[in-house]
């Protein structure tokens, strides 16, 4: 359902006196297949999140190269449009949102996709159905003097009540107890196999993925793919970490 | 009748059937009109020119109690503005004014068994039963030589309201006037006085709109407002004047000891608006608070603010002012917070953030803080900033478009005033800025 072919992005760099772009993806290519699990793996700054990002549509990042969604070439389209097709994102750090609530985001976001109004239970009741929390925290600011945890929270229940067909999720585990990271882990799981929507997991600890299957595990490294693997490498990852993969693998390949 | 001269002032007070004691002070604003000078350092309004102005139309139609009464067009106007449809649900009260009269005026049986007036103000002038009531009042915080608007208003005032609520009477629902000038070319000079005694408390809700004409129409309304010894009061307005409208209104509050008043404001209309809220803290422990909205788009011109004085110790206050500016609109914020010789105890807080649409559009704060004795806690912020494309893209990656995702953002930074009034006004102001950032209510 997504095909990446040769991703590439640069930002401009901050510095006052100018300079050269900075290339943060250098031709990434990678594949989701319907009801998949992939897992993307890679050190601290290796392009994962910039990945998500560019999928997404930030627009702090120029992107060249392809990626096509239901076959449709994702790059030319707006954000909200990408969102309206079925791709969605939870972000990593969800910026507050003053005066806005959370159940305002998923009517408004509803009532567009419907053209049409739709009455607040309704809303609601999409939201509460992969909410960890009460009907009266949706009605809060969204994640305004939220805690990391409720912000992760926050922005699954969110992010679900809209219906996604391939979700990615930037590290939604990080900064979550054991016991959340958990309660997280089996919401995914419930709907996924009432949907099934595929899942792109950009993760550092990997608790998220105890009630998921994970299909596919790609390591980036400096903006590019390094190798596409099964789930024994998130196996591998968690026990002997990125940096003892990649060594091993520069010497099989005989590279110094 | 156009234009202002002493034959229309005396035309106007001998139509009206006032006492003398009103049209003195008519003559007194005429006097003050011609000497008083426009103050150099406020918006330009030298467009409009008052000799073109009808300073007085009467609607065609007397003032009645029962709504179907009303001339069909004319209720057709205020029904499509949802009056009195709200009067039946959560109103003690309402009055509506077309043009220069009064058409509408009501208030419920039970709340006028309380002892509650509320009349329209010719009515009150002219009763013997609130004569001394009135006659204390009228004119007596805003005098007819305040200023130069003043002066016009006291000269050629038609309409509005007078509300008094007797001590420790509580009035649970809102008291509502309405206004609208429908007439092109005319001017709308509606006073409203309201006494609130000891122990008592009232919610007034001033709406107001008018229809756009191409020749410029003329607002300088006057309120007045008496906040007894530990009284509340609570004033709210959402203007949505059309945008050939100058607003020059004035507004003004003393607040007694241990008294209490919120003013709640959105401006949205007008071509130019000059509007200060003033409130005297009269008495120990007296409070005043004042949270206001103002959106300047194209050709807009909104001069808005408030000001606090503090005469008492102990007395508070708080200035809350959330400004947007876009397609080339200006806004200027200015405060006032005034603190006597010899008082002690008083605290005071500013806080003035404006929001930037775009690079065309300017806006201004402009903070004064007098302070005349020591010890007083005087506080001032002031912010601009820029909507967050963060927080666009955000919205938009959850699947709301771009047009949408602002005008969310814009109202969510408007939420501070509007959780403050009624539903349905909170409601008509939420839809005043959708129609503004993204073309559609």
């Amino acid at each position: 359902m997504l095909e990446v072919t040769g991703l590439r992005t640069t930002v401009k760099s901050s510095s006052p006196v100018g300079g050269a772009e900075k290339e943060i993806l250098k031709g990434v290519d990678f594949s989701i297949g319907a009801n998949e699990t992939v897992v993307l793996l890679g050190r601290n700054g290796a392009g994962k999140s910039t990945v998500a990002s560019c999928l997404m549509g930030d627009p702090k990042f120029k992107v060249s190269g392809s990626a096509r969604f239901l076959g449709k070439n994702l790059l030319k389209l707006s954000p909200d449009k990408r969102a309206k097709l079925g791709l969605l994102m939870t972000f990593q750090n969800p910026i507050e949102i003053h005066g806005v609530s959370t159940t305002e985001i998923v009517r408004a976001s509803m009532e567009e996709k419907k053209k049409g109004f739709i009455p607040i239970d309704k809303v609601r009741e999409k939201i509460l159905e992969n909410g960890t929390e009460n009907v009266w925290f949706y009605e809060r600011e969204a994640n305004v003097g939220f805690s990391g945890g409720e912000r992760k929270k926050n922005e699954i229940a969110l992010t679900l009540a809209l219906r996604p067909k391939l979700l990615i999720l930037d590290e939604i585990d990080s900064g979550l107890d054991l016991d959340s990271s958990e309660e997280i882990s089996k919401i995914l799981a419930k709907y996924q196999r009432e949907t099934g929507c595929s899942y792109l997991i950009i993760s550092h600890n990997l608790k998220v993925l105890r009630h998921l299957k994970v299909d596919k595990a790609i390591l980036i490294e400096k903006g590019s793919v390094y190798m596409t693997s099964d789930a024994g490498l998130v196996k591998r990852v968690e026990k002997e970490g990125i940096r003892a993969i990649l060594n091993e693998v520069s010497d099989s390949r005989g590279v110094s | 009748m156009k234009g202002l001269t002493e034959k229309l002032v005396r035309g106007l007070s001998k139509a009206k059937n006032e006492p003398s004691w009103v049209l003195e002070m008519r003559l007194r604003g005429l006097k003050a009109w011609s000497s008083l000078e426009m103050p150099s350092y406020l918006p330009d309004i030298s467009e409009l020119n008052l000799a073109e102005i009808e300073t007085y139309v009467k609607p065609k139609t007397e003032m009645v109690s029962n709504w179907d009464k009303v001339p069909k067009e004319i209720r057709e106007t205020f029904d499509s503005l949802g009056i009195p449809e709200a009067e039946k649900e959560n109103l003690a009260g309402v009055g509506a004014q077309y043009d220069s009269e009064i058409v509408y005026h009501n208030i419920k049986r039970e709340v006028e068994k309380t002892g509650v007036v509320y009349l329209p103000i010719e009515e009150a002038l002219r009763s013997k039963k609130y004569e001394k009531l009135v006659r204390e009042h009228f004119l007596k915080l805003v005098p007819p030589e305040d200023h130069k608007f003043q002066a016009l208003h006291a000269a050629v005032f038609s309409g509005g309201s007078f509300i008094y609520v007797p001590p420790e009477t509580e009035v649970e629902f809102p008291l509502q006037s309405y206004y609208r000038l429908n007439a092109p070319g005319a001017g709308q000079f509606e006073h409203t006085l309201i006494i609130v005694d000891e122990g008592a408390s009232l919610h007034f809700i001033e709406g107001c709109s008018a229809p756009k004409y191409n020749v410029a129409n003329l607002h300088a309304g006057c309120v007045e407002v008496y906040v007894g010894k530990n009284a509340k009061m609570k004033f709210s307005t959402v203007e949505s004047w059309s945008k050939n409208m100058y607003n020059l209104n004035t507004k003004r509050a003393i607040v007694e000891e241990g008294g209490e008043i919120l003013w709640v404001t959105g401006n949205f209309g007008s071509k130019v608006s000059m509007l200060y809220p003033t409130t005297v803290l009269n008495g120990t422990g007296a409070k005043a608070e004042y949270i206001g909205v103002s959106l300047a788009s194209s050709g807009q011109n909104l001069d808005t603010g408030a000001k606090v004085i503090h005469l008492a110790s102990d007395t508070c206050s708080t200035i809350d002012m959330r400004s947007i500016v876009k397609d080339g609109g200006i806004s200027t914020t200015r405060t006032l917070a005034y603190v006597a010789p010899g008082v002690s105890g008083v605290k005071s807080y500013t806080n003035c953030k404006s929001l930037i649409l775009d690079s065309e559009s300017v806006s201004n704060a402009i903070p004064e803080v007098k302070v005349l004795s020591d010890g007083a806690e005087v506080a001032h912020e002031a912010s601009v900033g820029k909507l967050s494309e963060e927080a666009l893209f955000y919205l938009q990656s959850k699947g709301i478009s771009e047009e949408k995702a602002r005008g969310m953002l814009v109202s969510g930074f408007t939420t501070e005033v509007s959780k403050e009034l009624p539903v349905e006004y909170a409601m008509e102001m939420n839809n005043l800025i959708k129609m503004e950032i993204e073309g559609t209510a």
